[in-house]
């Protein structure tokens, strides 16, 4: 075996460091948590509530947002435009500002005094509160992640098998659906996870639309501003476990799929 | 059928400039230049991908310029193939069928007498990354085909082929052709237009640089270009003896002379390219080892960059050879002096058609 040069020894012992710092909070946290306060947290109707609620809207937002996001993400992976750099900037904006800026903002946008808000009154409906205000916020924060790997992904593709494609007299569409699409495909399901990952774990904009109906970020939040640190732990280690087995079976169902296409 | 007006496209690299020339239906047409000269621009110029700066594209006189390019009907085969990996061998040549709305039994019945034709019936179920190069060449063939163009563009379709494998694709090609199809043929390799075109423009720095039958072209050169890139003057149409034992054959001129060469090509009909600089002249008969060596007379003598270039009359036949200045002299060769020709039948080249 090749003795470790000096650069890596402390480039490894760096690297621990910043691996410890990530997990020993985590594991700190779990075992400070008592087996019988997870079941019983578990159990609670507001905390299976709360991460189903998570679960759902994450996941509705994401597919929701997907079917303009991705054609925008080909768009920017082919065409050149005047103010394509601005574009590409103000979808990176989401990743940069405070969320809970974001938030403000949001409100603001679906308030009941603004236009959306009004439009939606006529119908007899306000978004402040409600599920949707909860998607509108999570997806927000998490559009960045998916355009940007479904744009790495689009980009990836030869253009020449699209022009091929065109060639053999398929329609602009024809060739997104059967060449473009399947062959960014992983880029884009690796987008889609990041996404529905990213805006379950949204907190700060989230709490601003809606406080109600609870998201889990924002029951741990209420519990430990109410209750303290020791009832706040239980409900973040079954959310934490819950993301955990979440991103790993959506991984694995992904790898699949990549794998037979 | 095709006709390409004086296009004009620009580039970092090159441009083009004023390209022209015209394709006849059932025509086998080749576009002959080194590379960098442009003649892939002009194949996606034709199927639509790129557009011209000026000029027009027409196809049976309809100005197809700013057509889509999926309504063209032109099929082009790409020089790097472009199957899509994602789909199998027979998705891939179903690609153009389906869009046809060809649906079931008849898409299947379709795709095998396509994959039939071409020779790929046992591939149909695998991924075109697991085809060697000539599978995927014959594959990119049939998907094209499946398109039913009316005129079939090849850019450089033997350059990532076996050299053994060329030879049996070239006679794929060739029966597409005699079976009607047009075909417009990009290629840097003369050798490969000879054997293959009906019709050949040769093409330098983006324009066309003579255009013309493939024996037009190759015998009378219309430029130092085109001379030195098709590089052989001595180019004659024959009929061979069928292969023999030794693989001496002899090649029957049109004007009754006998050349002898070698060849384990069993093909009759073809071509000989004789280089000039192989060919001896000499005023008295010598004896030697040389096969081949007949009576002419002079009609030309002219300088060449190295040398003197001496065209020798055989019986109607011009052959051409090379010779130096200090040879020139020796012999004191003018125009009517009568000479003997000679040259090694292994000097001699037969590319079949």
């Amino acid at each position: 075996m090749k003795p470790l040069s000096t650069f890596n020894i402390i480039a490894s012992f760096l690297g621990g460091l910043v691996l410890l710092f990530v997990v020993a909070p985590i594991v700190g946290m779990v075992l400070a948590t008592p087996l019988s306060a997870l079941v019983s947290t578990a159990k609670e109707p507001e905390v299976t509530g709360s991460i189903w609620l998570t679960l759902w809207v994450s996941m509705a937002a994401t597919l929701v947002f997907a079917v303009a996001a991705i054609p925008l993400a080909y768009l920017l992976a082919r065409r050149s435009f005047w103010g394509k750099r601005l574009v590409l900037g103000v979808i990176d904006l989401p990743v940069v500002i405070p969320h809970s800026a974001a938030g403000i903002a949001i409100l603001g946008f679906i308030a009941r005094d603004s236009v959306m808000g009004k439009t939606a009154s006529i119908f007899g409906v306000s978004l402040v509160g409600t599920p949707a205000a909860i998607a509108l916020a999570m997806a927000f924060v998490s559009l960045p992640f998916l355009i940007n790997a479904a744009r790495e992904g689009f980009a990836a593709v030869p253009e020449r098998l699209e022009k091929a494609a065109l060639n053999l007299g398929a329609s602009p569409a024809r060739v997104f659906f059967t060449i473009s699409l399947p062959l960014a495909w992983k880029a884009i399901l690796s987008g889609l996870v990041m996404m529905f990952a990213r805006g379950m774990s949204e907190f700060g904009a989230v709490v601003i639309v809606a406080y109600h109906p609870m998201i889990t970020p924002v029951l741990i939040f209420e519990r430990f501003g109410a209750f303290g640190l020791k009832y706040a732990r239980p409900v973040s280690v079954i959310f934490i476990g819950v993301c955990l087995a979440v991103f790993v079976v959506i991984r694995l169902i992904a790898k699949r799929e990549v794998k037979d296409a | 059928m095709l006709r390409v007006d004086a296009i004009c496209k620009s580039f970092k690299e090159f441009s083009l400039s004023g390209v022209s020339f015209s394709v006849e239906q059932g025509d086998y047409f080749m576009l002959l230049g080194p590379s960098g000269a442009g003649k892939s621009v002009v194949l996606e110029i034709i199927a639509g991908l790129i557009a011209p700066v000026s000029g027009s594209v027409y196809l049976d006189d309809v100005d197809i310029t700013s057509e889509a390019i999926s309504s063209r009907g032109v099929g082009l085969v790409f020089q790097d193939l472009a199957l899509f990996p994602h789909l199998t061998v027979f998705q891939n040549i179903a690609f153009p069928l389906k869009r046809k709305g060809v649906k079931g039994e008849e898409l299947s019945r379709r795709v095998g007498s396509l994959a039939q034709k071409l020779q790929v019936t046992h591939l149909l179920k695998r991924s075109p990354s697991t085809l060697s190069g000539g599978e995927a060449q014959r594959v990119a063939l049939a998907r094209t085909l499946a398109l039913e163009p009316r005129i079939l563009l090849l850019d450089e379709p033997l350059a990532a082929v076996d050299v053994e494998l060329r030879a049996e694709l070239r006679a794929l090609l060739r029966n597409l052709n005699r079976e009607g199809q047009t075909i417009l043929h990009v290629t840097h390799d003369y050798e490969e237009a000879i054997s293959l075109g009906s019709q050949v423009a040769v093409m330098a720095d983006g324009r066309i640089a003579q255009q013309g039958t493939i024996e037009e072209v190759f015998q009378n050169p219309a430029s130092d270009f085109v001379a030195k890139f098709s590089g052989i003057r001595n180019f004659y149409p024959v009929t061979a003896s069928p292969l023999s034992n030794g693989n001496l054959r002899v090649a029957t001129l049109s004007n009754s002379l006998s050349i002898s060469f070698y060849s384990d090509d069993a093909t009759q009909q073809g071509y000989i390219c004789i280089p000039e600089n192989t060919v001896s002249i000499s005023v008295q008969k010598q004896e030697s080892s040389q096969q081949n060596t007949f009576s002419g007379k002079v009609i030309d003598v002219f300088k060449q960059r190295f040398g003197y270039e001496v065209v020798v009359d055989v019986l109607g036949l011009h052959v051409a050879a090379l010779i130096t200045e200090e040879s020139l002299a020796k012999l004191m060769l003018t125009t009517g002096t009568v000479v003997w020709v000679s040259f090694k039948a292994t000097t001699v080249r037969f590319i079949a058609v």
